[in-house]
């Protein structure tokens, strides 16, 4: 990674594609993208959780955004990918989506805050809207979908 | 607190300053698991001295307890623990004089000692530090034993003096006296240890820089364990003090055990003679030590008159010290010696770190994981002459090598229960009740994962049994019972399970009360009461924030209780039961899983989904036509071998897509729990399998009937079915 990033305080994200929209990873959540394969399904769970993979000997549970998001679920494509969050040591959770564009490198100045609600920032699933060139990107707050995940 | 417990000496003198920096740290492993030891044996055979006052086999075993303990914690430098341990050590040795006389309060006073070692224990496991709490309350508790025995006096005298070697170590006195009255030169090996040139000039220009330069022969207890800890012990604290510059055995076969119950070694110093005894003897469990001041002109065979009368001399100034723990550490050496013979040959075990093993086992995991993947691959490629055979093989020692890790990691469930018969009299004299535990079984034996976790689970069970299964003393006499309770311990082995009963002879479960008290909380309508089986009106008594004690003891029955037993215990894979006769008695019976990590199951399909179902829950699998089916209370049974046994589909529970069409035969698993027996429905079977248990990973929440997942041969993901939940 370019040290100078760092310095500036920048982050870097992964774009990824989801129903037309452009969302972007914070790449220090990310711990691998592999391409999707067909999960196990776990009966009575949460209703986007596809089911568990696995993953080198680690069996991984893997949610579709779309249908956390309250999107229509999509046929699987050849661009489909899991990206593999990892927040612990020992927790780790798939994530499906459309497709996985760049990762790009954003300093604060290019991200506009969401500030619908200061105080529940927390909660919000977006950190907020980073601009690349001519494209925005909704940055997802990654700590606040987990913890919504564990309260479900 | 270090992981490492590998045994480390010192490294051959090059590298000797970073050995002379070297805490004790490395030790502190085995200071804990030995003061354990010890302090279990304290209680045990504490116990045994209060049923019978006289056993002087018991005293002799608890002064030799406390001995150690006290020579352990001077030697770490725990000071407090020292000095309590010490004035315990004081009763026991007037006890063992017979000038003291055992008595309730006595007993208790030392109960009280030995839980105030163990919080030091406890303490120094944590925080390698032994805390700050004197106990001197309970110190002045012993002194006021000592006091009101016959010949007190000497005792404290010693403290004033602060002699430690002399009380640390009474088997000093006496073989100073045995060195003051017989030629030890026997005794003094080094003396025919061949010198090297280069380490006779290290010699000379040593003692022409004015230094001393001393042979010294140590000898170590024939029941130490631990020699190499000791030896090391020995060389740390000599070469705070000087240089070593030749030991025989060398330090590497030292440091690997490879040696009989001596040591010599030679050492520079500007220390007296006196001073490297006392560094020698300080160190526990070390016997004797001789010395002697190298004279290269008669070093190999003439005696040093000098030397001989300072060897003398410190003689008799420890022999000054007090004539009678002279006398004391005599009986204890000869004791010692009584038991040589059977201990010797104790070394064939080696300490390894948990997490070693538990590395190891999970290299058996991807093995069989691994193995799984070739078996099944081997159905899809062409078969070659010899391929099936070496897979067999392969199969069959994947098997064998996690039989026998599984082995290591077992552990007698002693360790766990042998701290209950302590617990159960603290509990009768808190309570009021004469009770006694009988245990069985002790050396049933169980993954260590699982011991970790299953003390606190049947602790309470036993507190429950005391507290609310025992009537009160009163209540038996009228009852006609005998008036001491028992409860009773039996732990044994059954098939893949290993089952822990907890039993006692009490009142047994009042169903009615529970019932009442279930409905008086509002955990059941009264209409459902009056439809429960007492079987179900039993299992009540493990729903959460239910006590049916009528009043709250300190013992139990604060509303948290058997429900986080039943937790834990589920949580470890196992499953509770309870049994109760009114008027005679209840019992808990403990079922736990030998082994956690891997297990044989059965493979079945659903529809196109595979899945897992542990053998050990599997009665038998039928065949079932269809018009088998009956109803009871529109739920669907079977009647196999005059069993009425509940059907449960498990499409419906797995939320399976539907079938398309019903076949005329079902296969049915037929999975038990208890006595109790339940009809799995499945499509197919695919066949027995040793699969990994895996957890799903957090966030994705799963029914309880799913207890966890495993890799099958192809890579794919199968689900595993926890038929306990479904019976």
């Amino acid at each position: 990674m370019d040290e100078n990033n760092v310095i500036l305080d920048t982050k870097q994200y992964i774009v990824v594609k989801l129903d037309g929209e452009q969302y972007g990873i914070d790449i220090s959540y990310v711990d691998n993208i592999v391409r999707m394969q067909k999960p196990t399904r776990v009966p009575k769970t949460q209703h986007y959780f596809k089911g568990v993979i696995n993953l080198r000997g680690e069996i991984i549970p893997v949610m579709s955004l779309r249908l956390k998001f309250g999107l229509c679920d999509t046929e699987e494509t050849n661009a489909t990918r899991i990206i593999i969050i990892k927040t612990e040591a020992n927790a780790k959770l798939g994530i499906v989506v459309d497709e996985v564009r760049e990762v790009v490198t954003l300093s604060e100045n290019d991200v506009e805050k969401t500030s619908f609600d200061a105080g529940k920032e927390d909660q919000s699933s977006l950190i907020g809207v980073g601009k690349v060139t001519d494209s925005l990107i909704s940055l997802l707050n990654i700590q606040s979908l987990l913890n919504d995940i564990d309260n479900d | 607190m270090r992981s490492d417990r590998y045994l480390r000496l010192p490294r051959p003198l090059n590298d000797r300053q970073g050995c002379i920096k070297m805490d004790l740290s490395q030790y502190l492993e085995i200071f804990i698991d030995e003061s354990k030891e010890h302090l279990q044996t304290l209680n045990d055979q504490v116990l045994i001295l209060e049923a019978e006052p006289e056993n002087e086999d018991t005293i002799n075993e608890i002064f030799r307890a406390a001995h150690s303990l006290k020579g352990m914690a001077g030697t770490m430098g725990f000071k407090r623990m020292q000095k309590l341990t010490h004035d315990l050590e004081n009763v026991f040795s007037e006890i063992r004089n017979k000038t003291m006389s055992v008595t309730p309060d006595l007993v208790d006073v030392v109960f009280k000692s030995i839980d105030a070692i163990e919080s030091y224990v406890g303490n120094i496991q944590e925080n390698a530090d032994e805390g700050s709490e004197d106990n001197e309350e309970i110190i002045a508790l012993l002194n006021a034993c000592l006091n009101g025995g016959i010949n007190a006096p000497d005792i404290p005298d010693e403290d004033d003096e602060g002699d430690v070697v002399v009380i640390a170590q009474p088997e000093a006195p006496k073989a100073a006296a045995e060195a003051a009255s017989s030629p030890d030169d026997e005794k003094k090996k080094f003396k025919k240890l061949p010198l090297a040139d280069h380490e006779k000039n290290a010699i000379k220009e040593a003692q022409a820089a004015g230094k001393h330069v001393f042979g010294v022969t140590v000898y170590i207890q024939q029941t130490c364990i631990l020699k190499a800890a000791r030896a090391f012990l020995v060389f740390k604290g000599l070469e705070a003090v000087g240089e070593i510059i030749k030991s025989e055995p060398s330090v590497q076969d030292i440091e690997d055990e490879k040696f009989e119950f001596d040591f010599s070694l030679f050492i520079i110093t500007e220390k007296s003679q006196a001073d490297i005894h006392k560094i020698v003897m300080d160190v526990s469990e070390i016997e004797d030590s001789f010395e002697e001041e190298i004279d290269l002109s008669t070093a190999v065979s003439t005696v040093d008159e000098s030397k001989e009368e300072a060897s003398k001399d410190e003689g008799t100034k420890s022999d000054g010290g007090k004539a009678q723990p002279a006398s004391q550490g005599a009986g204890g050496a000869k004791k010692t010696e009584k038991k040589t013979e059977k201990k010797a040959v104790v070394n064939r075990s080696v300490r390894v770190d948990i997490e070693k093993l538990d590395d190891l086992m999970n290299q058996v995991s991807e093995l069989i994981t691994a193995k799984n993947g070739l078996v099944s691959a081997s159905a899809t490629v062409e078969k070659q002459q010899g391929f099936n055979e070496q897979i067999e093989y392969l199969e069959r020692i994947t098997t064998n090598i996690h039989e026998s890790v599984m082995k290591v990691r077992m552990v007698p469930i002693e360790s766990v229960v042998n701290r209950f018969p302590r617990m159960i009299r603290d509990l009768s004299k808190k309570l009021g009740k004469e009770m006694e535990l009988i245990m069985s079984g002790e050396e049933t034996e169980l993954d260590r994962t699982v011991i970790d976790e299953i003390g606190d689970p049947l602790m309470h069970m036993l507190r429950n049994a005391a507290d609310h299964g025992l009537e009160s003393t009163l209540e038996r006499i009228q009852k006609g019972k005998p008036q001491m309770g028992t409860i009773r311990l039996d732990a044994y082995q059954d098939g893949n399970n290993v089952t822990i009963e907890v039993s006692d002879d009490g009142a047994g479960i009042d169903v009615e009360k529970v019932k009442a008290s279930a409905v008086a909380k509002g955990h059941i309508t009264e209409e459902q009461a009056e439809f429960m089986s007492d079987k179900e009106a039993v299992d009540l008594l493990f729903r959460p924030a239910f006590s049916t004690a009528e009043k709250i003891s300190d013992v139990s029955g604060r509303g948290v209780g058997l429900d986080v037993v039943k937790n834990k215990i589920e949580s470890l894979g196992g499953d509770v039961e309870v049994q109760s006769k009114l008027g005679e008695g209840t019992t808990f019976i403990v079922r736990l899983p030998l082994t956690l990590a891997i297990i044989q199951a059965l493979m079945v399909e659903i529809r196109d989904e595979k899945y897992a179902i542990p053998l050990n829950s599997i009665v038998t699998v039928e065949d079932v036509p269809v018009t088998d089916i009956k109803y009871v209370q529109s739920n669907e049974v079977i009647n196999l071998r005059d069993m009425v046994i509940p059907l449960i589909r498990l499409d419906e529970i797995l939320d399976s897509e539907p079938k398309e069409e019903e076949p005329e035969n079902l296969v049915v698993v037929i999975v038990k729990k208890g006595d109790k027996q339940a009809g799995l429905v499945i499509d197919n079977l695919i066949g027995q399998q040793e699969i990994v248990i895996k957890p799903l990973g957090k966030y994705i929440n799963i029914p309880k009937m799913i207890s966890g997942a495993t890799i099958l041969g192809d890579g794919e993901v199968a689900l595993i079915i926890d038929s306990n939940t479904l019976v």
